[in-house]
């Protein structure tokens, strides 16, 4: 009821939560790996910076099981940027979000990126303060996270491919049941929770406000400003670019020019204007070469 | 402009943030809104709205787009705006705490700290007491800047403690050698001339008053 006590402050609620992701979108979250390249971020205009020791084309190379970073590379980015830092922990390891919590990120990702530490269950994202953001592939996936507490979905992609095409099988696939649910009756909304193995009052919300209860945004595999565009266009409210921007010729220019096409992704005059020479995109992977695909980790 | 009395078409700018939200909280308020990405879209618009998102990203957009030096060319002639967080540093004569290239368009005389509440583990809820207001106002603080100085022009409408377990609330405790008005509890919302801003995100709740405030801030400002 008054503003002169501290006290009165509620702290981590889902509207403060979900509010960070708000003012996220229509932006770009990049991965970066040294405080230099956390500078490069900002200065294109990045609106967030995923702290990481490897980017995921490089995890993907090197193979071997991967954790979260080390505290100091993570405070090290904290210390070089004014944007919101966000750092992985991997998906069940629930011990790995506290020590981040600890260091005051102001985003976690339950990351399929990082190997799995546990097979069958995700963090409870509700004991924590700090927002979670989780990948999924499909709308049912979405929905479960979202139960758990998570505060941001994102497609998962195929990260560290630079092909796009995972991305945009996992955006049509949430998008596209979320456009059917809005047309269900109430007798088929059951069998749609039944369906996609979801809560049912996350079901009805959804029939009602034809929308996602958190922001969706879209991550793995883009390289280019045409991709970011794309995505948004399919209903992304934001991207996260990885191995993207700094597997890339000139990491600078392509991370301003994916940070431009994807405010005006509506106008491909900008599009185009900002996509003439940029150098070559990240090499980028066919789906069909790959022994490992990260977006099957997460149940 | 329109002409005297008819309701101006506020343009919300939309390079990145929360936009969205300020065109709803607009239109359930009867007023007309549009988004605005380009010095183009201006045309028409009569007040501007500038959302809560990321200062340094929506200064770099603002850039880029060629908005800047139209805005501001309007702001200088008296265009009533209305910011919310990152749209308030962005009206702010002064930032602290901000990149060195981050630019603003001094519409409003005040000097404001970026993310000065503290990251987002800090982020809170808090219910206001607000001048003009009835009730509290339920306010939606997120990595929330706050004002640090205020010009003479300046009113307080609203204000907020922070949290004591902040070291560097003290920053803000001391009365100024400078003869410039220092507050124990921070100013949140402030009015000058036609400039709205707060800390904190009226566009993130169902409560329109804080646009319902500023709606008529836009009404008084076209009869004149």
């Amino acid at each position: 009821m008054n503003s002169g006590d501290g006290a009165s402050h509620l702290v981590g609620t889902v509207r403060v939560k979900r509010g960070l992701a708000d003012m996220l979108r229509g932006g770009v979250i990049m991965d970066v790996v040294t405080p230099e390249q956390a500078k490069i971020a900002e200065d294109a205009g990045a609106v967030a910076v995923m702290a990481l020791e490897r980017v995921p084309a490089d995890i993907r190379r090197d193979g071997g099981v991967a954790r979260m970073s080390d505290p100091a590379m993570i405070e090290g980015i904290q210390a070089a940027v004014t944007i919101p830092v966000m750092a992985k922990a991997r998906i069940g390891h629930f011990g790995e979000a506290q020590v981040l919590e600890s260091l005051d990120v102001d985003y976690i990702d339950e990351s399929e990126v990082l190997t799995p530490a546990d097979e069958a269950h995700h963090i409870d994202k509700w004991a924590f303060t700090v927002p979670f953001v989780c990948g999924a592939t499909n709308l049912g996936e979405a929905l479960r996270r979202i139960s758990e507490g998570a505060c941001m979905i994102r497609s998962k992609g195929e990260a560290g491919t630079g092909n796009i095409v995972e991305a945009v099988r996992h955006l049509r696939a949430i998008t596209g049941d979320i456009r059917k649910i809005t047309q269900a009756d109430a007798a088929e909304l059951f069998d749609w929770a039944k369906q996609l193995q979801s809560p049912l009052g996350l079901v009805q919300e959804i029939a009602e406000t034809g929308r996602l209860p958190v922001p969706l945004f879209c991550a793995g595999g883009i390289a280019t400003p045409a991709d970011a565009s794309l995505v948004m266009q399919l209903g992304a409210e934001a991207v996260f670019v990885g191995s993207g921007i700094f597997k890339s010729e000139d990491p600078g220019p392509r991370a301003e020019a994916i940070v431009e096409a994807t405010t005006h992704y509506r106008d491909p005059s900008v599009v185009a204007k900002v996509s003439r020479g940029l150098g070559s995109a990240m090499p980028g992977l066919e789906m069909e070469g790959l022994e490992t695909k990260l977006a099957d980790r997460g149940w | 402009m329109t002409a005297s009395g008819d309701p101006p078409l506020v343009g919300v700018v939309a390079l990145q943030g929360a936009a969205a939200e300020h065109v709803a909280a607009f239109r359930r308020l009867g007023a007309l809104a549009v988004e605005v990405r380009t010095p183009g879209d201006l045309d028409g618009v009569g007040a501007v709205a500038l959302p809560g998102g990321e200062s340094t990203t929506m200064s770099h957009l603002l850039g880029t787009s060629g908005l800047f030096e139209p805005l501001a060319e309007r702001l200088a002639g008296g265009m009533p705006a209305f910011g919310t967080c990152a749209g308030m540093i962005l009206l702010a004569a002064e930032v602290l705490d901000g990149r060195p290239d981050q630019r603003c368009f001094g519409a409003i005389d005040i000097s404001v700290r970026r993310n000065a509440f503290g990251r987002q583990v800090a982020s809170f809820e808090a219910d206001l007491d607000t001048e003009g207001l009835d009730e509290p106002f339920e306010a939606v603080f997120i990595r929330a800047p706050w004002v640090e100085r205020i010009g003479s022009s300046v009113k307080v409408l609203a204000t907020v403690s922070p949290r004591s377990t902040l070291q560097d609330a003290s920053a803000t405790l001391a009365e100024g050698p400078d003869g410039l008005k220092y507050h124990r509890s921070v100013p949140v919302l402030c009015r000058s001339g036609p400039i709205l801003v707060s800390s904190f995100h009226p566009e993130l709740t169902a409560d329109d008053r804080i646009h319902q405030i500023f709606l008529e801030m836009v009404g008084a400002s076209v009869a004149r």
